[in-house]
């Protein structure tokens, strides 16, 4: 998946010479938490947070202290150089970059023009979109032996039901490196019918699970 | 105390079938008739037959370019390739011949419960033919093709401008009718159910409460896997109540999803019959106490048709009639009928015997969960009360 399928593209941004107190007004205005500043060019030459902005406003526990800070230009408390990625750049890496930056958003620039940003909730929001929670849909999970060729054959036995796959994800099985274990979300209400081909098949199904029970469950 | 009460009941019900091994099966409603009968509760009066809902009032909750597709389907005339935009043919929705009939049925016998109230004939009224909750505006889905439980709150809506509270205890999320009224400040909805982390549809999350006016309307409960009785009905009841005192409600609406027990294939929470006799219970008293006793009852999920749906929706009928639920052995009559019929043996009592699963490992934790669950669920009326009192 590429940066330009989910970043926005409508950015509120500011130039250097504005003051805090326009930043801070944005800020509250737009419920947003980062403002890139240009310049003429829409070159992006520097970046303020909200904690950037309410680090310079006067304290609330001080009364009638000088309202002169916020007057102060945006440029004063900008950071940079700003990390920038581009609309075609992969979200895998741009998630590399908010982790181990320890940042929470990047603009997106082309030709050294800002074009967008990702934040930190685009990119939450697209893993919501990649464990498949956000269609109506039941989730399968099975345990297969770590080898070639294994995904295939287990997707065939979904393959037997008209039923939609909504995601698949692998994860490793930690107590046995040996194994992984396959979570699939499928579209239907009842699972059953394709927990038991995966049974038939020979998979050990661990989700789905019922507790035991004296009764024919 | 005995109160007035209408059943509504067809033996058309069953025509809603979508094929022999389909889990969603009516004739759950004709073996919960069949075990009030043979108790002895139901008589000639109280029953009330159903009409069908109209086109138009099909169109309060669903577009008329999926109530076209359904009729096609019905008549056979759906191409697959037609049918997957409305989510019809799919594998938990298969079309059928006369499936607009069927659910047209469905939606008209709610109605008629919702009428018999509102009109005045009884206080109450009890109609296990509906509760189809995943119906969409132009979606079948989750064995659910229209959407009674919506079509019924926007009849209600429209024509008598009551504020109304749907209540759902179904195992799985009731997402149709949640998203109908997200928007509508009149119309709060309620829903306990298994976490949507495994389970179908996968929503109702906590954080789920309702949009621009309708904010703060909307509460969801999404309960653990192997929730037992103590903590499932300490967790609803105190939401249930809370949430009837800060909305305050005209009537009350249940959808009585007989999932939730822990012989049910589809879900995976470790309930007794003993939720089944406090549910009704708790809708009766506050129907009573806050909306002059308007409560209308609906069917829903359920899928050990033997075993737990007839004493479950058998039960909603006795309290609403009486307060007090069944106990003791079930008619022996009922016993001898069915017992021939039923794949798995049938049980002899009201009540499930204690010691009925093995105890589940992680029940205080499951306990402990739920509880922060259910402050996170009130948040909002928690705050206001407090900012009241200030």
């Amino acid at each position: 998946m590429l940066v330009e399928e989910i970043m926005k593209d409508h950015v509120i941004t500011l130039t250097p010479d504005e003051t805090i107190e326009t930043a801070l007004k944005l800020l509250h205005e737009h419920h947003i938490r980062h403002i890139p500043i240009i310049d003429e060019d829409r070159a992006v030459i520097g970046i303020v947070s909200d904690r950037d902005v309410r680090d310079a406003s006067p304290s609330i526990l001080e009364e009638d202290t000088g309202q002169e800070e916020l007057q102060y230009p945006i440029r004063s408390i900008m950071t940079y150089p700003v990390t920038t990625v581009h609309p075609l750049d992969f979200v895998e890496e741009t998630a590399s970059i908010f982790y181990e930056q320890e940042i929470a958003c990047v603009p997106v620039t082309r030709d050294g023009k800002l074009v967008g940003i990702v934040t930190e909730k685009d990119m939450l929001y697209t893993l919501i979109q990649l464990t498949g929670t956000h269609v109506q849909s039941s989730q399968i999970e099975v345990k297969v032996i770590n080898k070639p060729g294994i995904l295939p054959q287990v997707t065939q036995v979904f393959g037997k039901r008209k039923v939609n796959i909504s995601s698949i994800l692998i994860y490793p099985y930690k107590p046995d490196a040996n194994y992984k274990v396959v979570v699939v979300r499928i579209q239907t209400m009842n699972p059953l019918p394709t927990v038991q081909d995966l049974e038939e098949a020979g998979y050990e199904v661990l989700w789905p699970k019922k507790p035991e029970s004296p009764y024919d469950l | 105390m005995t109160c007035k009460a209408g059943f509504v009941y067809s033996n058309d019900f069953t025509s809603y079938r979508f094929r022999d091994d389909h889990p969603f099966n009516q004739m759950r409603v004709v073996l919960a008739k069949e075990l009030l009968d043979a108790a002895g509760m139901l008589e000639e009066n109280h029953l009330i037959t159903p009409r069908m809902a109209t086109e138009e009032e099909l169109r309060l909750a669903h577009s008329p370019a999926y109530i076209q597709a359904v009729k096609k389907a019905s008549e056979g005339n759906l191409s697959e390739e037609e049918g997957l935009e409305y989510g019809i043919g799919t594998e938990d929705t298969p079309m059928f011949k006369g499936m607009h009939e069927a659910s047209q049925l469905l939606v008209g016998s709610t109605l008629s419960a919702i009428d018999a109230v509102l009109g005045g004939d009884v206080t109450h009224a009890l109609n296990l033919g509906g509760g189809l909750h995943h119906g969409f505006e132009r979606k079948a889905s989750g064995f659910c093709i229209y959407n009674d439980g919506a079509v019924g709150i926007k009849y209600i809506r429209r024509k008598y401008d009551y504020k109304v509270l749907y209540v759902d205890t179904d195992a799985h999320h009731g997402d149709g009718v949640q998203w109908a009224f997200y928007d509508d400040p009149n119309v709060c909805t309620l829903s306990i159910h298994e976490t949507g982390r495994y389970l179908f549809p996968g929503t109702g999350h906590v954080n789920e409460r309702g949009l621009k006016e309708g904010y703060g309307y909307s509460f969801n409960l999404p309960i653990d896997a192997f929730t037992e009785d103590e903590s499932f009905l300490h967790v609803y009841e105190s939401a249930f109540k809370e949430i009837t005192d800060y909305f305050k409600p005209d009537i009350i609406i249940t959808q009585n999803g007989a999932d939730a027990h822990f012989l049910d294939p589809l879900t995976h929470l470790s309930s007794t019959m003993a939720i089944y006799e406090r549910i009704p219970a708790i809708a009766h008293e506050l129907a009573h106490q806050y909306c002059e006793g308007r409560w209308v009852a609906l069917g829903g999920g359920g899928y050990d048709i033997w075993r737990v749906v007839p004493r479950a929706w058998a039960q909603i009928w006795k309290v609403m009639l009486e307060e007090e639920p069944f106990t003791g052995p079930l008619p022996v009559e009922w016993l001898k009928k069915w017992e021939k019929e039923s794949p798995v043996s049938l049980p002899d009592a009201w009540n499930d015997p204690p010691n009925a699963f093995k105890p589940i490992p992680r029940r205080e934790e499951i306990t402990e969960k739920n509880n922060k669950l259910l402050e996170k669920a009130l948040q909002l009326i928690h705050n206001q009360k407090k900012f009241n009192s200030l």
